[in-house]
């Protein structure tokens, strides 16, 4: 402890130098300065840096030894880890694999359930609900069967119970995996609510329990604490007629009529899985119109497949400012609604149940902060830069405090969080590293799914007016109803559409809603990812007859306008063609 | 997607053709043509109808020309349709989710505020919901020309139409055993899917008392209100759209009037079936199916027809020139048909009186500048279309001839626009090569005659000179409209017709 604080305050007069640089210089616009730059302000922890590289050349050969060795010379910085992550969700979890593949020591503290919120409370369990909900809908969608020459004779019934059985089922068995793919890899894994005891100190315990708890300290530090649902004021939980995601996943009971306060994804997909269970769903949404974020087209697409023919109803531009809990079966819940605008109390509901699904709140209350002299934003959000490096109140890096997921609500998604971690750990490692947010896809898992990945088209035109380019701006769209596979299956309902730009064929955004859109949007996401350009994509091959063909229809209906440069000389592959001809111009 | 500009709106598109340029001052009836119909466009060489996918414009709306209004999803792909006109939207006739045929009124677009309530009540509700069911609305405008009038043996029973799809229910909520109460505070709340259905079945919500917990309308309630079943509390009867209802048990005749837009029913309308009162299938011997929406169009333009007060005019017609002519024309492409629908044309040219049109208020006549000959042709699946021929008299005989086999093969396959098959100014019925002696057509509505045309055969005669003689002959039976025309008038008509077949020289001019 005594050797960890006498480190800080040996590095504190360093702090400027490494604090500015990341920030304040952008590594892709001075590609020649960056190394030089790096190398000087790497100077104080370059011992671990030549550590890394060292243990990555030997790793293949004795991956034993170098843990070894590591382990030797991390107590050598009287450090008693490398790295110390905080909380076990996918992001912590993608950020420690990351970390060992560098070979850092890694120690993980999790308060509550391994997998956090995605593994236990959300995206995990409710793909449980979704799948065995879509495939009740399916079931009872006699016309689609018939269309397919398919007859179910008699009802078809589910067992609510073994279906939120299987959800439950699902979440402990992933949560399972989770925890051992990390021990199998050697990081410690901790129980315990982390607090902040300094810039390389963390306290954690659990309240009530004096056997479980201590202090670590690590090189470097990652918040990775994620979020809980975030309830708006007025609105009473009671977990039986008024609830979160957190109970509605439980699916202890099946409300006949329910309001769900919130038309994002997760109040999307719970109404999937409600109106195939045959429930009654009322949305109430704050913006004008519902799925607000989604792009218009999308959102009206999904209007039509996902609300209009199904059991909802809406009210928009409302607040729900009071709830009244109700009884199953006895009383309703009242929900009194508001006008946005005027605020006016313009309607009150009486439903069942009411879920309220108004986003998520970062989870970073009782994290010791002001420890490290940072604050939580207005909304409880971590400030960070883009390299994840956590800021203090006068906005200046906090050295080796890194902060990546929810808790820094810069996309709260779960591979996001994975994705920041990753991000982190390089920079960590002496690798700037900024992760291009516009290229991380995120999907609504609804029957069927919606997925982007980058700007709007809405979003897109603003950007180009910025950006100068408005008249190169071009957007490409194609049917599900003209693709072969979505046609056998029936399911030729969707659309999907890519921005681009003309003249130099960046993808600037796809968005998908159709079968399997969830699966469809990463050709798309990892193409922008690597910069790859429309005029690449369009020599990638296709199986036919897949889904895939959606994007491929997509991109052979972009047009770019032709380079000026001359054609490249036609590459010979095979030597036996070289004698031949080439193709003449 | 595409952006199409398919509507054909105005004038010559209207089923009931308006007056124009009415050439006799003396006649002081103004119908504005103000109100435009948007029709359901076809997106498609394949596409017979279509579903709306969403109305991007409300009624009310300001639309100008070559603007999105409605996405319109065809086999194919969904795209934007543009309006043609500028305009308000006045009301529109088929509902998102709704299906319409192509060539039916979707919509209807009023040129300024003042013709709004026109297009209000074109749409046919009578203040009630602003949007009727499209089965019931769809009828009302827009198909009647698409039905033609001639009598042909259209084997219109014969047609198959799937049985109508049942309201799928997403599994409502089971029918609570509480008897339905009225909520005290007079609130309304009805569930999402009740009030889906209501606006379906035409249920006031606020008729019923809701069975569910609170004096919640469940969709349950909605159902059996609309099955009027629904027990006491002056739960008023619905009148559910006939094709989309099949009812369980049937209305006594004359009980609840439902508040439907009915036309004024002649007192002999066939079948005797209570005006109001859907036809119960159930009740019906033997194997009944609804009318597919053609089969609708044509059943409502045949009990039209029983307004219009017809007489007959019927002449022998000697036709061993024209047989010769068809025949020696024939290698050049000619037809029988288009050589008839020449002759009439020449015909209607010096009788113009036999090209006009009573208005449809029945106070003046419609003077046509175009002779467009329209052709009855009966389809593959027993409905009937009549592809029209367009100023007949001044187009030449060949160019008539290729016209209508390309007229032909594109309404088999119901790839028709409207304009071609609904802005006939004259019919023409053919059931010569039936072999049918003679025969009587029905007056198609908005024309002034119909021609039918019975087979050629050899006939033992006497000619001019009181010799007997063997004379190949047709009879062809004029059907008019008495308020326009004398008795005299059709007769001129069939003698210059008449002169024309029997020396049809002059056809190849």
């Amino acid at each position: 402890m005594l050797n960890a604080q006498r480190t800080q305050l040996g590095q504190l007069s360093a702090q400027s130098a490494w604090c500015t640089l990341p920030h304040q210089t952008c590594p892709r616009k001075t590609q020649q300065s960056r190394p030089q730059a790096w190398r000087s302000s790497l100077g104080l922890i370059q011992p671990r840096w030549q550590q890394a590289q060292c243990v990555l050349l030997t790793k293949a050969s004795r991956p034993a030894a170098h843990r070894r060795e590591l382990r030797l010379q991390t107590a050598a910085h009287s450090y008693d880890y490398d790295l110390i992550i905080i909380g076990c969700g996918v992001g912590g979890h993608g950020a420690a694999l990351h970390a060992v593949e560098c070979g850092l020591k890694v120690a993980v503290l999790e308060g509550h359930d391994v997998g956090g919120t995605c593994v236990n409370r959300g995206c995990v369990p409710s793909k449980a609900l979704l799948a065995a909900s879509g495939r009740v809908r399916d079931m009872k969608n006699a016309m689609h069967l018939k269309s397919l020459g398919i007859k179910v004779a008699g009802n078809v019934e589910f067992d609510r119970q073994s279906i939120a059985d299987h959800a439950n089922q699902l979440a402990s068995s992933i949560k399972g995996n989770l925890a051992r793919s990390l021990e199998a890899l050697g990081v410690d894994m901790l129980v315990g609510a982390a607090k902040l005891a300094g810039p390389h100190s963390v306290k954690y315990g659990l309240p009530g329990r004096v056997d479980v708890g201590g202090e670590i300290t690590g090189q470097d530090i990652m918040i990775a604490t994620g979020s809980v649902p975030f309830v708006p004021p007025g609105i009473p939980i009671d977990g039986k007629t008024v609830f979160t995601s957190d109970h509605a996943l439980k699916m202890d009971w099946l409300p006949k009529w329910i309001a769900i306060i919130g038309s994002g994804y997760i109040g999307l997909e719970f109404s999937d899985v409600y109106t195939a269970l045959g429930s009654e769903v009322t949305f109430v949404e704050a913006m004008p119109d519902l799925m607000p974020g989604f792009d218009k087209e999308i959102a009206r697409m999904a209007q039509r497949l996902l609300i209009n023919p199904r059991s909802i109803d809406w009210h928009t531009n409302v607040f729900a400012t009071k709830v009244i809990p109700g009884e199953p079966g006895v009383k309703p819940v009242i929900i009194e609604l508001t006008d946005a605008k005027t605020k006016q109390v313009v309607d009150s509901l009486e439903v069942d149940a009411c879920l309220v699904a108004t986003g998520r709140a970062p989870y970073t209350q009782g994290l010791g902060l002001s420890a490290i002299g940072a604050a939580p934003d207005r909304r409880g959000f971590v400030p960070v830069n883009d390299y994840m490096q956590v800021l203090d109140e006068k906005n200046k890096v906090v050295p080796h405090v890194y902060c990546i997921g929810d808790a820094n609500g810069k996309f709260m998604l779960a591979h996001a969080a994975s994705a920041q971690g990753i991000s982190a750990v390089e920079n960590m490692c002496g690798r700037p590293h900024v992760l291009d947010h516009l290229s991380v896809p995120a999907a609504a898992f609804t029957h069927p799914e919606v997925s982007f990945v980058g700007h709007t088209e809405e979003a897109a035109r603003e950007a180009a007016q910025k950006g100068g380019f408005a008249d190169k701006l071009a957007v490409t769209k194609t049917s599900f109803k003209a693709n072969s596979k979505a046609l056998a299956e029936k399911e030729g309902e969707g659309l999907a559409k890519m921005m681009y730009r003309k003249d130099t064929g960046e993808i600037l955004g796809v968005h998908i809603i159709g079968l399997h859109a969830a699966d469809l949007i990463h050709e798309a996401s990892n193409a922008m990812s690597t910069k790859q350009t429309v005029q690449d994509l369009k020599f990638s091959v296709h199986t036919h007859p897949t889904l895939s063909e959606v994007l491929d229809e997509l991109i052979k209906t972009s047009h770019v306008d032709p380079p000026a440069q001359k054609r490249p000389e036609p590459k010979v592959l095979d030597p036996k063609l070289k004698d031949l001809q080439p193709l003449p111009a | 997607m595409d952006s199409l500009r398919l509507h054909s709106c105005g004038p010559a598109l209207l089923p009931f053709r308006v007056p124009r340029a009415v050439p006799r001052p003396r006649t002081s009836i103004t119908v504005t043509n103000a109100v435009k119909e948007i029709f359901m466009p076809a997106l498609s060489s394949t596409m017979t109808e279509g579903k709306i996918v969403s109305w991007l414009k409300s009624p009310g709306d300001k639309i100008s020309k070559g603007e999105s209004v409605v996405v319109v999803e065809s086999d194919k792909a969904d795209m934007d349709v543009e309006s043609f006109n500028d305009g308000i939207l006045g009301s529109i006739v088929t509902e998102e989710g709704g299906t319409a045929n192509v060539g039916e009124a979707i919509a209807f677009i009023a040129e300024t505020e003042a013709e709004l309530e026109e297009a209000k009540a074109k749409a046919g509700s009578n203040g009630a919901a602003p949007a009727p069911a499209p089965a019931a609305q769809a009828a009302v405008p827009a198909e009647a020309p698409q039905a033609a009038a001639a009598p042909a043996p259209a084997p219109a029973a014969t047609a198959t139409a799937p049985p109508p799809p049942a309201p799928s229910a997403p599994a409502p909520a089971a029918p609570p055993a509480a008897a339905p109460v009225k909520r005290s505070d007079g609130r309304v709340i009805a569930t999402p899917y009740a009030k889906k259905l209501a606006q379906q079945l035409k249920v006031d919500l606020a008729s019923l008392a809701g069975s569910g917990p609170a004096g919640r309308i469940t969709a349950s309630d909605v159902e059996a209100a609309s099955n009027g079943a629904a027990g006491g509390n002056g739960a008023a009867p619905a009148a559910a759209p006939a094709a989309s209802q099949v009812q369980q048990a049937a209305k006594p005749a004359g009980s609840a009037q439902p508040p439907q837009r009915a036309p004024p029913a002649p007192t002999a309308a066939p079948g005797s079936v209570p005006e109001g009162a859907p036809t119960t299938v159930s009740e019906l011997k033997g194997r009944t199916e609804p009318f597919t929406s053609m089969q609708a169009a044509i059943a409502k333009n045949m009990i039209q027809s029983l307004k219009v007060p017809e007489f007959r005019v019927s002449y022998t017609i000697t036709t061993g020139k024209l047989d010769a002519l068809s025949k020696k024309l024939k290698p050049k492409g000619v037809t029988m048909t288009a050589l008839l629908a020449k002759a009439a044309g020449t015909a209607l040219a010096k009788h113009e009186v036999v090209n006009a049109a009573c208005t449809p208020d029945g106070q003046g006549i419609t003077y046509n500048d175009h002779i467009n000959v329209a052709v009855a042709v009966s389809m593959p699946d027993g409905g009937l279309i009549t592809p029209v021929l367009k100023d007949a008299h001044s187009t030449d005989i060949y160019q008539l001839s290729r016209s209508w086999s390309d007229l032909v093969k594109r309404s088999r396959v119901k790839q028709l626009k409207p304009d071609e098959y609904n802005s006939g100014t004259f019919t023409i019925s053919n059931l010569g090569m039936f072999g049918a002696d003679t025969f009587d057509a029905i007056l198609q509505p908005g024309t002034g005659a119909i021609l039918a045309v019975g087979g050629s055969k050899p006939t033992v005669t006497a000619d001019d000179q009181g010799r007997i003689c063997v004379l190949k002959q047709m009879t062809c039976n004029l059907t008019c409209d008495h308020r326009i025309m004398s008795g005299v008038a059709a007769a001129e008509f069939m003698q210059t017709f008449k002169a024309i077949i029997e020396d049809p020289d002059q056809l190849t001019f």
